[in-house]
């Protein structure tokens, strides 16, 4: 198969994302433990191996999906501001929550790749993880890592969270619609609130939210790493 | 088109703002709480961006799926590092996710209880 056929034709990438997808929300409907959107990317990535379709060819068309991003992380001020009321005397808890988190983050990923002899360049890089992707490049810019790679850990990280967060939470007895939505937003960012979301629009609100203030917060939280 | 042109125009407003200031938060994120503000304030009516707000939000997994996809390419690189990696990711997410579960639930718990009186 020649594989310059699709380069540049950004029908190709969309076609496949949005089918591959449509199958996925199939597929997880009757095999509810299997998440969508790791079903969805695994066999784009076996698609695009198999075939050897250069990614330059697929990213022409997902670069126009992930486009809508921005739009769809604005448009969680709906969920947020539809539950406020329900939020009254919640945002102490959540926002206590989202500072523990964002702490024992930093702090876990330092301990635990010291232990393990990670170089200074993917500490650096990982540092900033649990904190949605726009800002944990600009960290990781700022704290000498590599900005490209700090962007896979972050979405690798979100991934991670949505796939094994909501089973976690329930296992480990953290139940309230409050403590899951703020878990979710600190620890995987868009992608766990993606997934929240489809469980409960209340915990989605309050995912998002948490979210928003990890993302302020972080940086703050590493300015003293940055002269380290 | 009301709600998608609402929620580009804050996007953009977002990065702008971001831009100008040069601030340390993701443009979306900075549009989220400005569409927050203004909900709230009544400048913009839930029913102008509701439909559009929740199709987009119902699908949202499927715009992250092609940066996953993007994240082979950095396969040698993180395979070359692999052990520190994948613990640090795993261990750092669920300890993330339970501590800020833990503390969420302490603190909210009895303000949950009162509400239930």
């Amino acid at each position: 198969m020649n594989s310059d056929v699709f380069n540049n034709m950004p029908l190709f990438g969309m076609t496949v994302t949005v089918l591959f997808y449509t199958l996925a929300q199939l597929i997880n409907h009757r095999l509810r433990w299997l998440n969508p959107l790791f079903l969805t990317a695994g066999s784009l990535m076996l698609l695009l191996l198999v075939f050897k379709i250069p990614y330059t060819s697929y990213r022409a068309g997902g670069d126009i999906i992930t486009f809508f991003l921005g739009p769809a992380t604005v448009a969680l001020a709906v969920p947020f501001y539809k539950n406020a009321t329900k939020l009254k005397g919640q945002i102490i808890p959540i926002a206590a929550g989202v500072a523990a988190g964002a702490v024992s983050g930093l702090l876990s990923v330092w301990v635990l790749s010291s232990l393990f002899s990670a170089s200074r360049d993917t500490l650096s890089s990982m540092l900033p993880k649990s904190v949605t992707t726009p800002v944990a490049i600009e960290i990781a810019r700022t704290l000498g890592g590599t900005p490209e790679l700090a962007g896979v850990f972050t979405v690798l990280t979100g991934l991670l969270g949505s796939m094994i967060g909501p089973q976690l939470l329930k296992l480990c007895r953290i139940r309230s619609d409050t403590a899951v939505g703020t878990a979710m937003g600190t620890a995987a960012h868009g992608i766990g609130t993606a997934r929240i979301l489809r469980d409960s629009e209340l915990q989605g609100g309050i995912s998002g939210f948490a979210m928003g203030l990890s993302s302020m917060l972080t940086p703050l939280l590493c300015i003293p790493l940055a002269w380290w | 088109m009301k709600g998608l042109s609402i929620l580009l125009g804050f996007s953009l407003l977002g990065y702008l703002i971001r831009a100008v200031f040069d601030l340390p938060v993701a443009g979306n994120v900075i549009g989220l709480i400005l569409l927050v503000i203004s909900l709230f304030a009544g400048w913009v009516k839930l029913e102008w961006v509701e439909d559009t707000a929740q199709f987009l939000l119902r699908h949202m997994m499927i715009f992250f799926a092609p940066i996953i996809v993007g994240t082979m390419l950095f396969f040698g690189r993180i395979g070359s590092e692999w052990l520190p990696i994948a613990a640090s990711l795993i261990g750092a997410t669920v300890i993330v996710l339970l501590v800020s579960g833990y503390v969420t639930t302490w603190l909210g718990g009895k303000q949950e209880e009162k509400a239930h009186e």
